[in-house]
């Protein structure tokens, strides 16, 4: 099978790297849409804004380029919240939906008029490099981004898990996420679980941004902008209404995506996108209510 | 001045679009009362609990808790302010243990308590302690109405508001919820039951008043509770 054959341990590494950093991207969406129930488009524009932070701070410490990318992201998250997704949170699911694709080609716009001073297009993040050179375990090259994004993402899940279990937050959020209006009838403080929701997401993007500009230093207006369209489709195929099965779902379509474009001939990889969205296709018609939707809910949610 | 009633309606109207759902509604709930309201379908029953609750804006007149005008608030707000509503369908999270259900109800407890907070709900339902690790979903009909009142008391509200907790229970799980009003009431807490059990609900309260059509028809005593005649002239009053 030249497909197999075609997969080494060095590819199998990127793949749990690329999963990864999806895995991130489908919670920070996940999340937002559980007590929103919006799906937020820009949130590809929120890793441009982190990754433009660290092309602009690539002088700076490592350390406060990335402190500095963490908190323009978590301000544009909360600002998103404020000035639009508040306003609009009594509209329909449509409204909602066509508004952050509005407030992702706004964002790309800003993002060209203040990449353009210099007259060129895009900007390099040269400071956070080096984490993509490869080291060698037992013969085979890793890049050392993988292994923290693999780190990360399980640390970040890990942490997010424990917080949504244990702590008041967390049992607010999931309340809400089940059924807002029940919650709110609880005395459940509606702004403070979005607002906790719009945090996370935004650390997350933060943390998604440092791991993509290692990868790609290059960045410009549309970054990451790709990687969000696959990642939704990821979330839906995984399930969104369950946090899990959406990060599961982002997990598999990164995995996935690397797979195939290592088995696909080096002249034919244009064909990426149609292969991996031929799979989506396949898997929505076999399992509509989502790939980890079991039982007798996956039942119940289809009606 | 007579002191202020727990809560009091004046003169409410509640519409959904041009229709009117209840009409001039004025009735007061004393402190540590039992108030019932009953009637057909679509009466307004529910309705009334959703505007005191503010899911729903009061078109005209007034709702106020202990004098205070409670206009424009909003639901999470009124939960806070010491108004609890147990729903109607008990809108229990059936995928969360019985404990993280009863610790969603303290969301709106005032500050000021000390001891073990859930410990109203386990003291009336003792049940619930027993399960409490139990996903809610698991419990019997009976036992989740149990729940979601008990998830209501331990926000140590002032005043409860009950819609139709008697429905699609057995005879046996109807006696236990009713018993537990009457031992809610003991503590000070005043409650507006909602209800379809006429007899029961009119042999319970202080007062029992009768809604058809989104009007106030008749006011009924416990002495009243015996004469079915009056009760279902009650109903087909129009």
């Amino acid at each position: 099978m030249s497909v197999l054959a075609s997969i080494d341990l060095n590819t199998l590494g990127d793949a749990f790297g690329l999963g990864a950093i999806y895995a991130l991207m489908a919670v920070g969406i996940g999340l937002v849409f559980g007590v929103l129930r919006l799906v937020n488009f820009a949130y590809g524009q929120l890793i441009m804004a982190g990754a433009y932070t660290l092309a602009y701070t690539t002088s700076w410490p490592v350390t406060a380029s990335i402190v500095a990318c963490f908190a323009v992201v978590v301000a544009l998250s909360l600002a998103m919240d404020r000035l639009v997704f508040r306003p609009l949170r009594s509209s329909s699911p449509a409204v909602m939906l066509v508004t952050t694709f509005a407030v992702s080609f706004l964002l790309q716009a800003v993002a060209l008029i203040i990449d353009l001073r210099d007259g060129t297009l895009g900007e390099v993040a040269s400071a956070v490099a080096p984490l993509n050179q490869a080291i060698t375990v037992g013969g085979v090259d890793i890049r050392k981004v993988t292994f923290v994004a693999v780190g990360v993402a399980l640390g970040a899940l890990v942490a997010l898990a424990l917080v949504l279990a244990r702590t008041t937050i967390g049992l607010h959020t999931r309340a809400a996420a089940s059924d807002f209006r029940t919650a709110r009838l609880l005395g459940v403080r509606a702004n403070r679980v979005i607002g906790f929701a719009v945090v996370v997401s935004g650390l997350l993007a933060g943390a998604v941004a440092v791991l993509l500009t290692v990868q790609n230093p290059f960045v410009q207006p549309a970054f990451a902008l790709e990687d969000t369209i696959v990642v939704l489709v990821g979330v839906v195929v995984g399930g969104i209404d369950r946090l899990w099965t959406a990060t599961l779902g982002g997990f598999a379509i990164g995995f996935v995506s690397v797979l195939v474009n290592a088995a696909l001939p080096t002249d034919q990889t244009i064909f990426l996108p149609s292969v991996v969205y031929a799979l989506v296709i396949v898997v929505l018609l076999l399992r509509p209510a989502g790939l980890f939707a079991w039982g007798r809910r996956a039942a119940m949610e289809r009606v | 001045m007579p002191e202020a009633a727990a809560l009091e309606l004046d003169e409410v109207e509640v519409r959904y679009g041009s229709v009117s759902a209840v009409r001039n509604l004025s009735l007061r709930v004393g402190k540590a009362e039992i108030v019932g309201l009953i009637g057909p379908n679509g009466a307004g029953k529910s309705t009334t609990l959703h505007a005191v609750m503010g899911l729903l804006p009061a078109h005209r007149g007034e709702i106020r808790l202990h004098g205070q005008p409670l206009r424009r608030r909003s639901a999470e707000s009124i939960a806070r302010a010491g108004i609890a509503l147990v729903p109607e369908g008990r809108r229990i999270f059936g995928d969360f243990t019985v404990e993280e259900n009863l610790r969603l109800g303290l969301a709106a407890r005032r500050k000021g308590y000390m001891g073990d907070p859930l410990a109203p709900a386990f003291e009336l339902f003792p049940v619930l302690r027993e399960f409490r690790r139990r996903p809610a979903g698991a419990l019997s009909g009976g036992q989740q109405q149990q729940l979601a009142i008990g998830r209501a008391l331990v926000s140590r509200p002032d005043i409860l508001l009950l819609d139709e907790p008697s429905l699609g229970l057995a005879p046996l799980a109807v006696d236990g919820i009713f018993k537990a009003f009457t031992e809610i009431r003991e503590v000070g807490t005043t409650i507006l039951l909602v209800e379809q059990r006429a007899q029961r609900t009119v042999a319970l309260a202080s007062r029992t008043h009768v809604l058809v059509g989104g009007e106030l028809r008749m006011t009924l005593g416990p002495a009243d509770a015996e004469d079915t005649e009056k009760i279902i002239a009650a109903y087909l009053a129009s």
